[in-house]
């Protein structure tokens, strides 16, 4: 070993004096990673309606600078550590041993939470809510999980077409948007009308889409559920699965670009982890810096695909480190939890300039779609139990009432208000005309074409001679 | 890739790094799905992006965000959402470059309601058509030439304004004519002016078209060229079926089949993958001499 320190020691001022490929060594300041252990958040004073509840965040700090191959080269080799090389990307250290890296670890990452099963504080660092900001979630998860039970009947009965319900991820929908400003964009996959719910959609607008009819912003044009809202910062549903994440990345680096006190977040399920998109997307965020929050809803189920035949590793927290993203995974049941945990990834993805990426482990207590049945591929015990012993929206009550802020007349009531409020805007949006036929032919041109405009007229004589009813 | 440091593949975006600095001109991780979705969300908020795809070849990787995340989204959304977007890069055949690096993307990419699709071929094309796509509000494909990068044209001092811009979805007739109208994008421009001059040594008089602009294509100056001329052929390098010369056929049929004395005559490029080598790989694509047999097929006249 000597020997061929020895002989390299002498190879490697040689080297030096060359440029070409080892001449692309960047030159970064650090050595090494670092921790930081009990740094609170810095400025509490943005927020204010939280006030923080000593949070020791662990986190690494790098500054990268970019490569440029005309600087002055550090030396490649260590005088004081003979053992270590700096390798393109930085030192690394030689070991005698042939280890290789387990592909499962021993135990899996450890889950954040902070409502017990029945309610109670089991964590000391959380970000405490304001009472008036807790109630609120507290009713925007009822109405979430009343919206979602009655349009599934409403499809069901043939009033809709489809419908996609969010049941067992209320805490996921409401406490993510809570922790969140109207500032920050939203790019949702599909499962998330909770978070438009939060930011004050209404009811009668999520009916007006649902059925299509001329008040829907999408002029009908989208099936149900794809909401969007530009006034809102929710960027409209698409079907195509996970094309939303390099899209979050490139406008949180516009938002950088533009010195704004915001973030983009992205959300997606277990299977959408497995596209080319997530993949380019993470990397992406990473180089680029971009303050993201990357907000993976692991439901344990993708249609019908279990999470064990999506993907072999420790589920996606571990895949941040993968690509030089901060993670952290979450009891994605526990309101407080996902509030503490987007809040703090707020924080950290504007100020430092950086995205991160949340695991929330929850459950898809109800079907993918309407047009699934998933008593077909799991059994039923499974659905019961999640549905009842996890449920968040229960969670978070018995923490409101251990609190003192909520009881069984409230319930009550919020429940008979929320459903009168969810059929009501129902037969309104029913007997709502249906968008204009005309409508089928804008947005694409400014001056309709000549065979466009053929094809409106003889659309409109069609009508005309067979005396259809083009509004319903 | 590559735009930044290297000063672009092609040098097409040399300088731009020193002048804008590293936060506007990017050298991304390789993926085109991924710096094409990245572009495509940079442009839902705020910023007017310019992607490079080292050739349109590789856009191929990033067509679902072309069609399904940028050329749809303004309608799927009912104009909420607007996608000032450039997806540019060397299109078609280049020289010796083999079968996945030779495709013309020019019919595809024209068949979706809610792109543009520009297709230059002078500088002054290059210069006011690029200007005035990075100004457009909507998604624009810019499909350049390889070859045509080392080919030098006379620029105009009209041309050198910053603010020249080429209205899109205009036509150009760069050789007037009456006797048959030539229709071509690109590099084929070059190759029917050519064909042209042969066929003025015979008495023929050729009207070429540099069409600039596939989607929207400029309907109305083909339809009113054959209608003076009566004869038409269209010219690409792409492969023959559901081409760009199909949609010019059916057009013409369609408005001007009484001014028609001949069939329509579609050159295109050989229906095979390219080839490498290069006396086969000239096989492939259209040459001058095809052109002007062509031409004078519809007149008639054997060659």
């Amino acid at each position: 070993m000597a020997l061929y320190l020895s002989k390299y020691g002498k190879i490697l001022p040689h080297l030096q004096r060359k440029k070409g490929f080892l001449g692309l060594i960047s030159r970064s300041p650090w050595s090494s990673r670092f921790r930081q252990n009990g740094a609170a958040l810095s400025d509490s004073s943005r927020t204010s309606h939280a006030v923080l509840c000593e949070i020791p965040i662990v986190f690494t700090s790098r500054r990268f600078e970019s490569v440029r191959a005309d600087k002055e080269l550090i030396p490649l080799q260590s005088a004081s550590d003979p053992q270590a090389l700096n390798f393109p990307g930085g030192i690394v250290k030689f070991t005698p041993e042939l280890k290789f890296l387990s592909e499962y670890p021993e135990e899996r990452m450890h889950c954040y939470r902070v409502l017990g099963e029945n309610g109670e504080i089991v964590s000391s660092n959380f970000v405490q809510i304001d009472k008036d900001i807790a109630l609120k979630m507290y009713k925007d998860m009822v109405t979430l999980q009343t919206m979602d039970t009655v349009f599934y009947e409403a499809q069901r009965q043939g009033r809709i077409s489809f419908y996609v319900t969010a049941i067992g991820e209320e805490a996921v929908n409401i406490a993510s948007a809570a922790a969140l400003r109207m500032d920050d964009l939203v790019f949702p996959q599909y499962r998330e009308a909770g978070v438009l719910l939060w930011r004050g959609f209404t009811i009668q607008e999520f009916a007006d889409q649902c059925f299509g009819n001329k008040n829907d912003y999408g002029k009908g044009r989208q099936m149900p559920a794809h909401y969007g809202s530009s006034k809102h910062n929710y960027f409209t549903i698409a079907s195509t699965v996970a094309t939303q994440i390099p899209h979050a990345v490139g406008a949180a680096y516009s938002l950088k670009m533009d010195g704004q006190d915001a973030c983009t977040i992205t959300y997606f399920g277990d299977g959408g982890t497995s596209t080319g998109d997530f993949h380019a997307a993470m990397n992406f965020a990473a180089v680029m810096e971009a303050p993201v929050i990357l907000f993976c809803r692991n439901n344990g189920w993708a249609i019908s695909t279990p999470v064990d035949e999506q993907f072999r590793s420790d589920g996606i927290v571990v895949r941040g480190q993968a690509y030089g993203v901060r993670s952290i995974r979450v009891d994605g049941n526990d309101a407080l939890a996902v509030f503490s945990a987007v809040h703090a990834a707020r924080e950290m993805a504007i100020s430092e300039s950086k995205p991160v990426l949340i695991e929330a482990l929850t459950y898809r207590a109800g079907h993918h779609t309407t047009s699934d049945d998933s008593s077909r591929y799991r059994p039923a015990e499974e659905i019961e139990w999640w549905r009842a012993a996890q449920d968040p929206v229960a969670r978070f009550r018995k923490w409101l009432e251990g609190e003192g802020l909520w009881e069984a007349q409230s319930e009550a009531e919020l429940r008979a208000y929320a459903r009168n409020e969810v059929l009501r805007a129902i037969q309104v949006a029913e007997r709502i005309n249906k968008p204009s036929v005309e409508e089928v032919f804008t947005d694409v041109y400014d001056v309709p074409p000549p065979n466009l405009a053929d094809q409106e007229i003889s659309l409109g004589e069609t009508i005309r001679r067979h005396q259809l009813d083009s509004s319903v | 890739m590559q735009v930044g440091e290297y000063q672009g593949a092609y040098k097409i975006t040399k300088g731009l790094l020193k002048k804008y600095g590293p936060e506007r001109v990017l050298d991304t991780p390789i993926t085109e799905a991924g710096f094409a979705g990245i572009g495509v969300g940079a442009a839902y908020h705020g910023l007017k992006p310019v992607v490079e795809f080292m050739t349109m070849n590789f856009s191929m990787q990033a067509i679902d965000h072309i069609i399904n995340s940028a050329a749809k989204s303004y309608y799927m959304s009912a104009g909420q959402i607007q996608v000032p977007i450039v997806f540019r890069g060397p299109n078609g055949a280049a020289a010796g470059v083999g079968a996945q690096h030779s495709q013309c993307f020019a019919a595809w990419y024209s068949a979706i309601p809610g792109l543009k699709v520009l297709v230059p071929y002078s500088s002054e094309d290059a210069r006011g058509l690029l200007k005035a796509a990075i100004r457009d509000p909507d998604p624009v494909v810019f499909l350049e030439n390889e070859l045509l990068y080392g080919e030098s044209f006379p620029v105009s001092a009209e041309a050198l304004d910053s603010n020249f811009v080429i209205p899109i979805g205009k036509a150009k007739i760069e050789r007037q004519g009456n006797d048959v109208t030539i229709t071509a994008f690109s590099k084929m421009v070059g190759f029917a002016l050519k064909a042209a001059e042969t066929l003025a040594e015979e008495g023929i008089s050729a009207e070429v078209i540099n069409l600039r602009s596939i989607r929207p294509l400029d309907r109305a100056t083909i339809n009113d060229s054959v209608r003076k001329t009566s004869r038409l052929v269209t010219v690409e390098e792409g492969f023959p079926q559901h081409g760009v010369g199909a949609e010019i056929c059916a057009s013409v049929v369609e408005e001007s089949f009484d001014y028609l004395d001949a069939p329509v005559e579609r050159i295109a490029g050989t229906d095979v993958p390219t080839p490498y080598a290069a006396n086969i790989e000239r096989m492939a694509f259209p040459q001058v001499e095809d052109i002007v047999r062509a031409a004078k097929r519809t007149c008639g006249k054997s060659s």
